[in-house]
């Protein structure tokens, strides 16, 4: 390893090469989360919208077939993609890495630039589906063929080849990014930041980094292939078949292939947005609770299980396409194996909270959020983790609620709980606390108002993809109405978040100032010796690490956190000085 | 670990290296290993989908032109150019160094040449991208790498212009230590995806998974 100490100072920049052509990981990473903050709120309205149709069946005219299925389909992938990967790896990822190892900047400012410019020449091509004729693809977020691309299907021609070339530009995007972050872990930390030292903010982004540079790959090569099978008439994907009562010119191709190369992206995907959560809620547990955490070196492992076993389930994505019942039964073992490194960090996340002095800020509340969230959206990833039981529930509500509960709304919670976390370090201001608690109340029983029922929808064999649920006797008059009323509070939880919106601008320009570390927090980030960090983060020197980044109420100490740069004091270098986890280790 | 060590001093400044986003800094070699897994991963995915799509009864072997095997020497011969430039500028033979740079770059172009031939060749025999999934996956895999050799160019002419302007010596060595070992690379993965191409029958991809 390299240390990155360099004391050269960064020469004055103009308002375009500080601003807009930025090569500072601090500019790039908030220019990576207002763009996807912005395409977010493209997602949620697309999701309202959705939710009119579902709650309030032919009230809306302009809602028709074909745009309902554009809606979800375009939520689906704005959501997963352009919003929470490019958030936490573009966005977090970008901020906190280089501060928090320790380091000036990424190791390639110059492709770290191009990375953002890219993710936005992403998005721009995605969004300017919804302008082509035809409109954006309505063949669900999983894109899966034959259907794709065939006459039938919403968006069958220009929405689907620029949904493939905007997730082929996002790939490159995040290769170059990902380049970026697992170099500058593995080169750029500063002296004394051994990896068992990092926070675990940074080791759940460094493995999610590692497993988008694998998993996006698979994505790579099925959206490559599929664009070929659309514009040049190859049939990798695409069987003999008639369209329309038309032969087709395809032959032999298999649709279950693109399933695999889909879902070996896709499952990895969830813990690309996942780990990252899981490193900042361990972050914010420990600084809001006043302790280390609890088994820092377990969750360091159970990140690493994760990400390895991650890569061993995505066939239980697909037990209802039919496979040999060995591997069927080899993907559910494997898919409940995850459950137990997982479990380990809840608990230790509990363990944390144990006696600590819990201090319910925002982001402490946000955090609690998460893990009750996740677990509950865990639990159900028990039952659709079982092939007997994953194949009647697959086609229902109940698999919404999972996947939206464990991979949407946990991890939403922590972007949330992060961006109250950190906004003061970013703007050096506080976000305004009124508004972040009534923010989080409405979010979080709101979510809870709009998934909780879906279980028991899923349940009922309510299906998922319908257009409408007139005229099926099997679903009861009571299911309607709880339908409006998930709409309703979808709709209520979707304009909170404008609150959010006014409150990230309001408190930037006119909130209240804040100290340089007023969480008094231990990690790196918050020793900055401005506030917000100048470009190249460090002044004259580079920090030194002494110890972890979770020493909190270390006995006879003087502060109720000891800095991870603050040298030792002679007390702590006795060989009999107390053992506080976290200090010195 | 309960140690009371303390840091160590920077051993960057001691090795006289520039530690920041330079193409020859230390990062830039781990940064090459990391696109190297990300990129051998895509290619073994490609692969991948090269063995289940055989399994379709549509299935036809193609065989391959002979122009192939005069790109992988060529390959063969840019890499190992590489090697010895990477060699001679460790030993301070510039002269030597510069040259062998300029082959291994001009081996690299010539493949590409001869794998555009290649594609004439098969295109002039009725084999287009949509005549079968073998020719299919033929220019498909031919291109990407193609792709990637062409990047390889790009960093190689950085290299050879920083040469030419009598760039660091240290920094210069690791440029072409780094297109060597990029070269290297290229040459495996070609060798790979030519004994996909060539070697692989649905016949032996039966026998491997017991299906024959």
């Amino acid at each position: 390893m390299a240390y990155a100490d360099d004391t050269r100072h960064h020469p004055q920049q103009s308002f375009w090469s500080r601003y807009v052509w930025s090569q500072d990981h601090k500019v790039i990473a908030i220019q990576y989360a207002m763009t996807a903050i912005a395409v977010g709120l493209v997602g949620l309205v697309l999701s309202n919208l959705m939710r009119l149709q579902l709650g309030f069946p032919g009230r809306f005219e302009f809602i028709s077939v074909d745009r309902y299925y554009q809606f979800v389909t375009m939520h689906g992938m704005i959501m997963v993609i352009y919003l929470l990967t490019a958030l936490f790896l573009g966005g977090f990822g970008n901020y906190l890495i280089p501060l928090m190892v320790g380091a000036r900047d990424m190791v390639f400012p110059f492709l770290n630039m191009l990375s953002y410019w890219v993710y936005l020449l992403a998005v721009v091509v995605l969004l300017s589906s919804f302008f082509v004729t035809g409109g954006p693809t309505g063949a669900g977020w999983t894109l899966y063929p034959p259907q794709a691309i065939l006459p039938g299907t919403p968006g069958h021609d220009g929405g689907i080849i620029l949904m493939l070339v905007s997730l082929l530009i996002f790939i490159v995007a995040a290769t170059m990014g990902g380049l970026n972050y697992v170099t500058t872990v593995l080169q750029a930390r500063c002296e004394g930041m051994t990896l068992m030292r990092m926070p675990l903010t940074v080791w759940g982004i460094f493995v999610a980094s590692i497993l988008a540079l694998v998993g996006f790959p698979a994505l790579f090569v099925s959206g490559v292939m599929m664009l070929l099978d659309k514009t040049l008439g190859t049939s990798f994907f695409m069987p003999a078949l008639l369209s329309m009562g038309q032969a087709t010119t395809y032959k032999g191709g298999s649709p279950l292939l693109f399933q695999h190369l889909f879902w070996f992206f896709g499952h990895p995907e969830v813990y690309i947005v996942a780990l990252p959560a899981f490193g900042i809620v361990s972050d914010l547990i420990s600084v809001h609770a006043r302790k280390s955490i609890f088994g820092y070196r377990t969750m360091v492992w159970a990140i690493l299980a994760i990400g390895v076993l991650s890569v061993l389930v995505w066939a239980h994505h697909m037990f209802i396409s039919g496979m040999n019942p060995y591997f069927g039964f080899f993907f559910a073992t494997t898919t409940l194996i995850i459950a137990v490194p997982t479990a380990l960090k809840v608990y230790n996340w509990l363990l944390t909270l144990w006696r600590g002095d819990i201090h319910l800020s925002v982001p402490m509340l946000f955090a609690l959020a998460f893990i009750s969230t996740f677990v509950i959206g865990g639990l159900t990833g028990l039952f659709l983790g079982n092939v007997s039981v994953n194949i009647p529930l697959s086609g229902t509500y109940f698999v919404v609620a999972h996947f939206h509960m464990v991979m949407g709304v946990a991890p939403l919670l922590v972007v949330f709980g992060g961006i109250y976390h950190w906004f003061p370090k970013i703007t050096g201001r506080m976000l305004d606390d009124r508004l972040g608690r009534v923010h989080f109340w409405i979010t979080f029983l709101g979510t809870y108002a709009i998934y909780f029922p879906m279980h028991y929808l899923g349940v009922l064999g309510m299906p998922r993809r319908y257009y409408n649920y007139d005229n099926y006797q099997f679903i009861p008059a009571s299911a309607h109405t709880l339908n409006a009323f998930i709409t309703v509070a979808a709709i209520i939880v979707g304009i909170t978040q404008l609150l959010f919106i006014f409150n990230l601008a309001w408190s930037a320009w006119r909130g209240r100032r804040a100290d340089a570390n007023p969480w008094r927090a231990a990690s790196l980030e918050w020793q900055t010796p401005e506030t917000p960090p100048g470009h190249g983060n460090w002044g004259e020197h580079v920090p030194v690490a002494y110890r972890g980044a979770y020493a909190y109420s270390v006995p006879g100490a003087a502060q109720d956190f000891i800095a991870q740069n603050a040298p030792p004091t002679a007390e702590e270098l006795k060989p009999e000085a107390p053992t506080a986890k976290g200090v010195l280790t | 670990m309960n140690s009371t060590t303390l840091p160590r001093p920077s051993a960057i400044q001691a090795r006289g290296l520039d530690p920041h986003l330079d193409i020859a800094s230390p990062a830039a070699g781990i940064g090459l290993w990391v696109f190297m897994g990300t990129a051998g991963t895509l290619f073994l995915l490609f692969i991948a989908a090269y063995l289940m799509r055989m399994e379709g009864d549509d299935w036809s072997s193609l065989a391959m032109p002979w122009q192939l095997w005069l790109s992988t020497a060529l390959l063969a011969a840019g890499s190992a150019a590489m090697q010895w430039s990477s060699g001679s500028a460790r030993r301070g033979r510039w002269r030597e160094a510069r040259g062998q740079l300029w082959a291994g770059g001009a081996c690299a172009w010539a493949f590409l040449g001869v794998q555009l031939w290649t594609w004439q060749v098969l295109s002039a025999g009725h084999v287009v991208l949509s005549s079968n999934p073998a020719a299919s996956f033929f220019y498909l895999l031919t291109a990407l790498h193609g792709l990637h050799v062409a990047g390889g160019l790009i960093a190689w002419s950085v290299t050879a212009t920083g040469l030419r302007r009598q760039a660091a010596p240290v920094r210069a060595q690791q440029r072409i230590r780094l297109c060597a070992r990029y070269w290297h690379f290229l040459l495996l993965l070609w060798m790979a995806l030519f004994a996909t191409l060539t070697g692989l029958t649905p016949q032996v991809v039966r026998f491997i998974c017991g299906t024959a």
